[in-house]
């Protein structure tokens, strides 16, 4: 069931190439010269005037909000919704009940994976009935007037807001990336609190959307560590498991990497912060556009905690990515968690150097990123090397894998933080860390190849 | 029997008892926890193999993905939620979760605010009024037929 792009949209939607911080134009949030509030402003909806949807949807903005402690909205430039991941029946009944009330988003809304491969039909391992809902959950989404983009990395897809914009995402990599690296101002959105945003077209004014909030509070300081290391890709998702274990819902600064540290290695990072722990917002200095200098970063103010982080703490943090028993040997590899950037399955082609695999390498991104690989021919070579491809969707949120039990335990191997956090208790697979080079080489020899050098 | 703090009531709902479920780690519900079952499956966490359905379930601190909400939701339409929601801080993934049902119309748990200091000192069985008080109780109360 491919749905084709509209051709503007798709025209925006295709701007692939990571951007890097030339979207940071913009230095001051943008004033705003009255305060919003939940009476005045979300009146009409609340009073049944933009339909039964929109009114259900300000009731929950409206009691979220006054369990956050606020009256006071901002008016949001655009959505990112979480919550149209098929879970079960219940959230395909209230998408639907949204549907029937109708419901239209306010704001532009891009939509998160769901749990099917829309482009490669089959790949997911439905019974009848949750694939029935699977897609009507599909549809129900795509019927309230969302992009049916069905990524984790929108902001790698064409939607990248500027920096001061005030948005409403959800999908907790999706939110840290936004905060950090596009300095655009949104809170964790759970599940269905995206989408009332997106229909009212307003959120709570608290959390992230406020300057005091945003100040670092706990710094991990990295200097110590060996430029090897932080030159090495798969160092990213391994500070980021350590950050996010460490600091919960603190605001993270990362003081002691080289400059310009580059999109898909904070996308890496923010990924594992925002799994092992509920990071929303990092700063990293010099790389991220509030983190100038540590000073600034913090706000001039003294750090509420710090850490030197020892080559021994990131030993431990990578280690703790690794749930297999130390003599298992991988039976597939997944990568694309976040969603693979062009850049990344550019990587993962140079890796493969033509070479088949023995193992199926499971390659998540989004059907713009594998529409151009189409387009070039380079997806046909990936796919006979060993490559399965995976689009809208990835390998923990839908039953993808070949199934593990306690009986047939399997073990992944991953270079993500994300898949190696979640793989384990949403797919019943163990996980093995390493490299992307790892992955590969393991990959092509089918057997556990790992290169340990710079982690030493 | 031991008298408790109060909670404060997040989302109102009727009286409830059950065994206390206090986290002692932060627990991800999507990727964690069953969504019909209610078990928690993260295979990292301590309390990994125990069942949310039925508890008074204590949560000093939450963590991880925002899809929590989803999976509260699909929770109570399972009949495998909790029998309370107890938070020391105002969690609005969780939280959302019972709000949509609500507004859907389903039967859900109530929610309630309880610092982390007063959840130490709570175990075995307790019941909920609706005010948030709190009694420890020997057993489980009968069930009315």
């Amino acid at each position: 069931m491919p749905l084709p792009m509209p051709e503007e949209e798709a025209g925006n939607a295709l701007a692939l190439r990571p951007s890097g911080h030339e979207d940071a134009r913009r230095n001051t949030p943008r004033p705003r010269v009255l305060p919003l509030s939940i009476e005045t402003d979300l009146a009409p909806h609340l009073a049944g005037a933009r339909g039964p949807a929109a009114a259900t949807a300000a009731r929950i903005l409206a009691e979220t909000a006054r369990l956050l402690g606020t009256d006071s909205l901002v008016p949001v430039a655009s959505a990112h919704i979480d919550g149209c991941l098929f879970h079960g029946d219940a959230g395909v009944l209230f998408a639907e009940t949204l549907v029937a009330g109708g419901g239209q988003v306010a704001v532009p809304t891009t939509l998160n994976v769901g749990a099917l491969d829309l482009i490669h039909a089959g790949r997911v391992r439905f019974a009848a009935h949750q694939q029935r809902m699977a897609e009507r959950m599909v549809a129900a989404y795509e019927a309230l007037g969302c992009r049916p983009t069905w990524t984790c990395a929108p902001y790698q897809a064409g939607h990248r807001p500027g920096l001061g914009d005030h948005v409403a995402w959800g999908e907790s990599n999706a939110v840290a990336f936004a905060n950090s690296v596009l300095g655009a101002r949104t809170n964790r959105l759970g599940d269905f609190l995206d989408i009332c945003c997106a229909l009212t077209g307003f959120a709570p004014e608290t959390g992230l959307h406020l300057d005091r909030n945003r100040i670092g509070r706990f710094v991990f300081d990295v200097t110590g560590l060996s430029e090897r290391l932080k030159a090495e890709e798969a160092f990213y998702p391994v500070l980021g498991s350590l950050v996010g274990s460490l600091c919960g819902e603190a605001v993270p600064v990362v003081v002691g990497l080289p400059p310009g540290v580059d999109e898909d290695r904070l996308k890496a990072f923010g990924a594992a912060a925002a799994s092992s722990g509920a990071v929303a917002l990092f700063h990293i200095v010099g790389s991220t556009p509030e983190a100038p200098s540590l000073a600034a970063a913090l706000g001039r103010a003294e750090p509420a905690e710090r850490v030197v982080v020892t080559p021994a703490l990131v030993r431990d943090a990578r280690d703790r990515l690794t749930t297999a028993d130390r003599a298992a040997e991988p039976d597939a590899i997944a990568i694309g968690s976040p969603h693979l950037s062009f850049e990344e399955l550019a990587a993962l082609e140079r890796g493969l150097a033509g070479r088949r695999t023995r193992l199926p390498i499971y390659a998540c991104t989004s059907r713009f990123v594998w529409q151009v690989l189409q387009e070039e021919g380079r997806a046909e070579a990936l796919e006979a090397a060993g490559v399965v491809p995976i689009v809208d969707t990835c390998v923990v949120v839908a039953p993808i894998l070949p199934e593990a039990t306690f009986d047939r335990p399997k073990v992944l191997m991953t270079n993500s933080g994300k898949f190696a956090h979640y793989a384990p208790g949403n797919t019943g697979w163990a996980t093995v860390y390493g490299s992307l080079d790892d992955c590969v080489e393991t990959a092509v020899a089918g057997r556990l190849v790992r290169d340990e050098g710079a982690w030493a | 029997m031991t008298d408790a703090p109060v909670a404060t009531v997040l989302v109102p709902g009727p009286a409830v008892s059950g065994p206390i479920l206090r986290l002692t780690e932060p627990l991800s519900f999507w990727g964690g926890v069953d969504p019909v079952t209610g078990r928690i499956t993260d295979i990292r966490h301590p309390e990994h193999g125990q069942c949310v359905a039925g508890t008074i379930l204590m949560i000093p601190e939450t963590r991880g993905s925002s899809s929590s909400s989803s999976i509260m939701l699909e929770l109570i339409r399972a009949g495998a939620a909790p029998a309370a929601l107890v938070l020391d801080r105002v969690d609005a993934i969780l939280v959302l979760g019972i709000l949509v049902a609500r507004e859907m119309g389903l039967s859900h748990p109530p929610a309630y605010r309880l610092p982390r200091a007063a959840m130490a000192e709570l175990a075995g069985i307790a019941a909920l009024d609706r005010q948030g008080r709190i009694t420890c109780l020997d057993a489980l109360p009968e069930q009315p037929t």
